[in-house]
C-alpha cells in the first residue's frame, strides 16, 4: 500500500518548505517516505516541485504516479498530468486567476482560496501552511503531528509566527474537511523510530566517521549540501572548512592537508570535477591519500544543470593526464552513501592514492526515512603510515618514502612534524627516496610500484549486490541510483513470471571483474540501465568483462529519472525504441 | 656560529642543484636555508611547497619536509598543509609564470585569507625552464621567443597587488644580496600571517635584460632610507611608485592581524594529526538524533 503527494509550482514560492515540513511530520509519524524534488537553476520563477511517497515499508524511489497534486500554478497541472490515474485528486489555489484544471471525469478537484486565505490571517507567506492543513485534510493526517514541527521551524521567529502558522494550518485543515470528500488514508505506520536523511546528510556524515577532519570546496550544486554538513558538524572535532576559490585549489588543498596527515576531502559535481583532474594525477603521483565526492548531474557545460545524470563516469574512471592507481566507489542508496563515503578514507589512506565516491543528485538531493542506520561498526584505524619509533631507529637520512621494497607497493608514509622522516613529494618521476629521475628503468619499476599497489584490489562481496532469480533469463545492470526503480521493475517481472535477476555495481575501478563475469555468463540477455546518453556503463562491461552481443542498454538523459514502468516496458520490448548500443 | 652552521647543514641536501651556474636561485636557496637556521627551526618542522618550473626546484634541494607539486599550486598544497597542522612552518615558493600567471588567483586568495605561510616567488620576468618566453612580469615590449615584436601587455605589479589586497606582510628582495635577503626571509618566517617576498632572481640564461647589473644599477635599498616605515601603507605605496616598484627591504609589515587559521571556524585548535578523533557511541548517536 502506498501513496504518493507532490507539491508544485513556481521556484521561490515555498514548494521546498511545504514539501519538507509535510516530509518531517509523515516520517515523525512512523511513515516510511522517499521525497525528491525538482527544481531549475535559478532562483525564483520556473517550474519546480516536490514529491513525497509514503509506503508501508522501506521505500527507495518516488513513484511513477501521483495520488494528490497540491498545484500552486497552472503549469504544475499540466507538467504533472501524466503522473495522475483514476481517482488522483488536484488540490490547487484558485485564489489565484488562470490555475484551471482539464475537465476530467477521473479526477476529484479541491479547489481553495490558498493565497487569500492566507492574506485573510495577515500574510501572503502562510499560503504553503494552509496548503500543508488541506493535505493533511485529505490524508487523514491528525493536526497535532505537526505542531512539534511548526514549534521546531518557527520558533526563532517568535510566538506570534507560530501561532500564524498554527492557525494557517487549521484553516485549510478544516476548509477541506467541510468542502471535499475524498480522503487519502496512508499507509500503516509502523513503531519504529525513522531517520529521514539524504544522501549528501550521509556522505557528510560517512566522511566524519572515516576521520575526515578538513573539507576544502567550491559551492556547486548538488554537492554544496556536504559542504554545510561539513560546516555544521567538523568544527565540534577539531576539523575545518575552506570554501576555496576554485575546484582546483579545493583539490590540492585536500591534498596538501593529507600530506600534513590529515584526513581531507574535496566534494564537488561533474563541472567542478573537471578541474580537478590534474590534481588527481598529482595525489596519485606522489602517493598522497585523497578523497573526492562527485555528485553527478548534467552540469552546465554540458546539459541540465540541475538534473540528475551519471555521466561522470568515464571522467571518474580515466579523468587526468598520465597513468595512476585509483578507487572508484558508487554508491546506489541513501545509506550506502555513509557506507562507501567512510570506507573511501579507510582505502585512501591505505593505499595512498585518490578514492573517488561517486553518488548522483538523485542520491544526494532525495530524503528517505531510515530504520537501517548502525554507526557502531565504523572505526578508523591509521593505515600505511612509518612510525616515530621506527623512524628513531633508523640512520638520518635511511628513511626511504617510496620504498620499492616493499611487496604490495604500499611504502609506509612519514608525516611533517615526524623526525628523521623528512621527503619531498614528487610530482615528477623519482627514485625511492625523493631525487628526481629520468633513468628508464628506474621509472618503470617505480611506476610499477605505484601500480602494484591494487594489482589484486578487492573490496569483497559488498563490491557487487545481486537480487532476483539466480538462473534468470535477463540480467539487469546498473550502478548508482537507478538501482532504486530497477529493484521495483525487478519486483513487478519476478511477479509476472519473468526470470530476472539485477545487479548492482558499487565498485567500478578497480573493476570487480571475477564477481561480476559469472552473472554475465549465465544471462541469455543482459540490460545496462544507466542515466546517460551514451552507456558509459555498458562499455566498461564489454571492456571489463566481453559478452559483447548479450549487452543492450537503456539509457535516459533527458533531466527526469528512471520510471519502474518504463523500464518494465523496455524488458517487455514494448518501447524497442528505447534500448541503444 | 659553529652551532648555526651545524644548523645549515641540516638543511642542505645531497643532491647538486640542477640550476644553471649563476642561476639567482642559488641565492635564494641559499638564503633560506640561512634563514631557518637563523631561526633555530628543525627540518621536520618545516614544509616547503612549490610549482614547476626552475623555482619549483627549490623544495627539492632544501632539506625540510617538501611538496614539488603542480605548475602555479604551490599555494593551495601550502594552504592545505598549514590549515592541517598550524605548527609547522610552511614556506611556498614558485617562479613570476607559476605565481602571477597560472596561480595569481590562488595568490590573491591566500593573501585575503591571511594564512600563515610565507610565499617567495623568484621573479626573474621570463620563463626558464620552458626556454626563454615572456612572463607575467616581463616588461611592456620585452621581446622572447613569444613576443617577438616586444610584449604587447603591462606587467603585473606584485607589490601593487599585494598592497591593494590587504597584505599584512609585502617585501622585496635581490639575489645580488644574500645577506639582505636572508633577514627579509627571517622576519617573513617570523611574520604571523601571510607573507609576499618578491624575489629578483636573474636568469642568467634567458634574459639578458633584467641582469644581475641591471638590478643593481635599478633596485633602491629601504634599509638606506632611514626615515621608511613599514608600517605606513600609504608611503609603501608611494615608494613603490616612485621607483616602479625596484625596491628591496620589507616594504609593508601589519603586526597583530589574526591568521586565518584562528580565524576560520576550527580556531587555535589543532586538528589531530597524529589520529583522528575516535567518536563514542553515545556521540555517534547524538548526530543521528538530528535526523529523527
Amino acid at each position: 500500500m502506498e501513496r504518493t503527494w507532490k507539491v508544485g509550482g513556481e521556484q521561490g514560492e515555498g514548494i521546498d518548505s511545504t514539501g519538507e515540513i509535510l516530509a518531517k511530520v509523515l516520517n515523525r509519524t512512523g511513515h516510511y517516505i522517499f521525497a525528491y524534488r525538482s527544481f531549475m537553476s535559478l532562483i525564483k520563477g520556473g517550474h519546480t516541485y516536490y514529491k513525497i511517497r509514503i509506503r508501508d515499508r522501506p521505500v527507495h524511489y518516488h513513484g511513477d504516479q501521483l495520488d494528490i497534486l497540491l498545484a500552486f500554478d497552472q503549469l504544475t497541472i499540466e507538467m504533472n498530468w501524466s503522473e495522475l490515474h483514476d481517482g488522483s485528486l488536484i488540490i490547487y489555489d484558485d485564489s489565484k486567476k488562470g490555475i484551471t484544471p482539464k475537465e476530467d471525469k477521473r479526477l476529484a478537484l479541491a479547489p481553495i482560496p490558498l493565497t487569500h486565505m492566507a492574506k485573510e490571517l495577515g500574510n501572503e507567506i502562510v499560503k504553503n501552511m494552509v496548503a500543508c492543513g488541506a493535505s493533511a485534510a485529505a490524508m487523514d493526517l491528525s493536526l497535532t503531528t505537526f505542531e512539534p514541527v511548526i514549534e521546531e521551524l518557527f520558533a526563532k521567529k517568535g510566538e506570534k509566527v507560530v501561532e500564524l502558522n498554527r492557525q494557517a494550518l487549521r484553516k485549510g485543515f478544516e476548509y477541506y474537511r467541510e468542502n471535499f470528500r475524498e480522503r487519502f488514508p496512508l499507509p500503516p505506520r509502523g513503531n519504529k523510530k525513522l531517520a529521514l536523511v539524504s544522501g549528501n546528510e550521509m556522505t557528510g556524515l560517512g566522511a566524519l566517521l572515516g576521520g575526515c577532519r578538513f573539507l576544502a570546496a567550491y559551492p556547486i550544486t548538488p554537492a554544496t549540501e556536504i559542504m554545510y554538513w561539513m560546516l555544521r558538524f567538523l568544527p565540534n572535532y577539531g576539523g575545518r572548512v575552506v570554501q576555496a576559490e576554485d575546484e582546483i585549489a579545493a583539490c590540492i588543498m585536500a591534498i596538501g592537508a593529507n600530506y600534513a596527515g590529515v584526513r581531507a576531502a574535496t566534494s564537488t559535481s561533474g563541472p567542478g570535477f573537471s578541474l580537478m583532474q590534474e590534481a588527481i594525477g598529482l595525489a596519485g603521483m606522489t602517493e598522497t591519500p585523497l578523497v573526492i565526492i562527485d555528485v553527478q548531474r548534467g552540469g552546465p557545460g554540458t546539459g541540465l544543470p540541475t538534473k540528475t545524470e551519471q555521466s561522470d563516469l568515464n571522467e571518474m574512471l580515466y579523468g587526468s593526464h598520465g597513468e595512476i592507481p585509483r578507487i572508484v566507489l558508487i554508491p546506489s542508496t541513501i545509506e550506502e552513501s555513509l557506507h562507501f563515503t567512510f570506507h573511501a578514507f579507510e582505502l585512501a589512506e591505505k593505499y595512498q592514492c585518490p578514492v573517488i565516491v561517486g553518488t548522483d543528485l538523485y542520491l544526494g538531493m532525495s530524503k528517505k526515512s531510515s530504520d537501517s542506520l548502525d554507526l557502531s561498526n565504523y572505526q578508523v584505524k591509521r593505515h600505511s603510515m612509518v612510525t616515530q619509533e621506527e623512524l628513531d631507529r633508523l640512520e638520518k637520512g635511511e628513511y626511504k618514502r617510496y620504498n620499492l621494497g616493499v611487496e604490495n607497493g604500499i611504502s609506509p608514509r612519514s608525516i611533517p612534524g615526524q623526525r628523521n622522516g623528512r621527503y619531498v613529494a614528487l610530482s615528477n618521476e623519482h627514485d625511492e627516496g625523493d631525487v628526481e629521475i629520468e633513468d628508464p628503468d628506474l621509472r618503470r619499476r617505480m611506476f610499477d610500484k605505484r601500480l602494484r599497489k591494487l594489482a589484486g584490489f578487492d573490496f569483497g562481496p559488498e563490491s557487487i549486490e545481486w537480487i532476483g532469480e539466480r538462473e534468470g533469463d535477463l540480467l539487469l545492470v546498473c550502478f548508482g541510483s537507478p538501482r532504486v526503480q530497477l529493484e521495483e521493475a525487478l519486483d513487478r517481472l519476478l511477479r509476472e513470471g519473468r526470470k530476472a535477476g539485477l545487479l548492482i555495481l558499487k565498485v567500478v575501478k578497480p573493476f570487480p571483474a571475477v564477481r561480476v563475469k559469472p552473472y554475465l555468463e549465465r544471462a541469455k540477455e543482459v540490460l545496462v540501465v544507466e542515466n546517460n546518453g551514451t552507456g558509459q556503463l555498458a562499455q566498461l562491461l564489454r571492456q571489463e568483462v566481453g559478452h559483447h552481443d548479450k549487452i543492450k542498454s537503456l539509457l535516459r538523459y533527458d533531466g527526469v529519472p528512471f520510471t519502474v514502468q518504463q523500464i518494465v516496458d523496455a524488458v517487455q520490448g514494448e518501447k524497442e525504441a528505447l534500448y541503444h548500443g | 656560529m659553529a652551532d648555526r652552521n651545524a644548523s645549515m647543514q641540516m638543511f642542505r641536501v645531497d643532491a647538486r642543484p640542477t640550476w644553471c651556474p649563476g642561476c639567482g636561485d642559488y641565492t635564494v636557496l641559499a638564503s633560506l636555508q640561512k634563514a631557518v637556521a637563523n631561526l633555530g627551526l628543525q627540518p621536520e618542522e618545516v614544509v616547503l611547497s612549490t610549482g614547476i618550473g626552475c623555482s619549483g626546484k627549490l623544495s627539492q634541494h632544501f632539506g625540510s619536509y617538501g611538496f614539488h607539486g603542480l605548475h602555479g599550486r604551490s599555494l593551495p598544497i601550502a594552504q592545505g598543509v598549514q590549515l592541517a597542522n598550524p605548527r609547522l612552518t610552511v614556506i611556498a615558493a614558485g617562479g613570476d609564470g607559476d605565481g602571477y600567471g597560472i596561480g595569481l588567483g590562488h595568490f590573491l586568495h591566500a593573501l585575503r585569507r591571511n594564512v600563515n605561510i610565507t610565499y617567495i616567488v623568484m621573479d626573474n620576468n621570463i620563463y626558464g625552464l620552458t626556454t626563454g618566453q615572456t612572463s607575467p612580469t616581463s616588461a611592456k615590449g620585452f621581446k622572447s621567443k613569444t613576443s617577438p615584436h616586444g610584449a604587447a601587455e603591462n606587467p603585473i605589479r606584485p607589490l601593487y597587488l599585494a598592497l591593494s589586497q590587504g597584505a599584512s606582510f609585502v617585501a622585496q628582495a635581490f639575489s645580488g644580496d644574500v645577506k639582505e635577503m636572508t633577514e627579509i626571509f627571517e622576519a617573513a618566517i617570523r611574520h604571523k600571517g601571510f607573507s609576499l617576498v618578491n624575489s629578483f632572481s636573474p636568469c642568467v640564461t634567458f634574459n639578458k635584460v633584467n641582469t644581475y647589473d641591471w638590478f643593481k644599477d635599478h633596485l633602491v635599498k629601504l634599509s638606506e632610507r632611514p626615515d621608511y616605515r613599514p608600517e605606513s601603507h600609504l608611503e609603501a605605496l608611494s615608494y613603490i611608485d616612485q621607483f616602479g616598484g625596484l625596491v628591496t627591504g620589507i616594504i609593508f609589515q601589519q603586526e597583530g592581524r589574526r591568521a586565518y587559521h584562528e580565524e576560520n571556524l576550527g580556531g587555535e585548535e589543532i586538528m589531530p594529526f597524529d589520529s583522528p578523533v575516535k567518536m563514542s557511541n553515545e556521540e555517534r548517536e547524538k548526530i543521528l538524533s538530528y535526523y529523527y
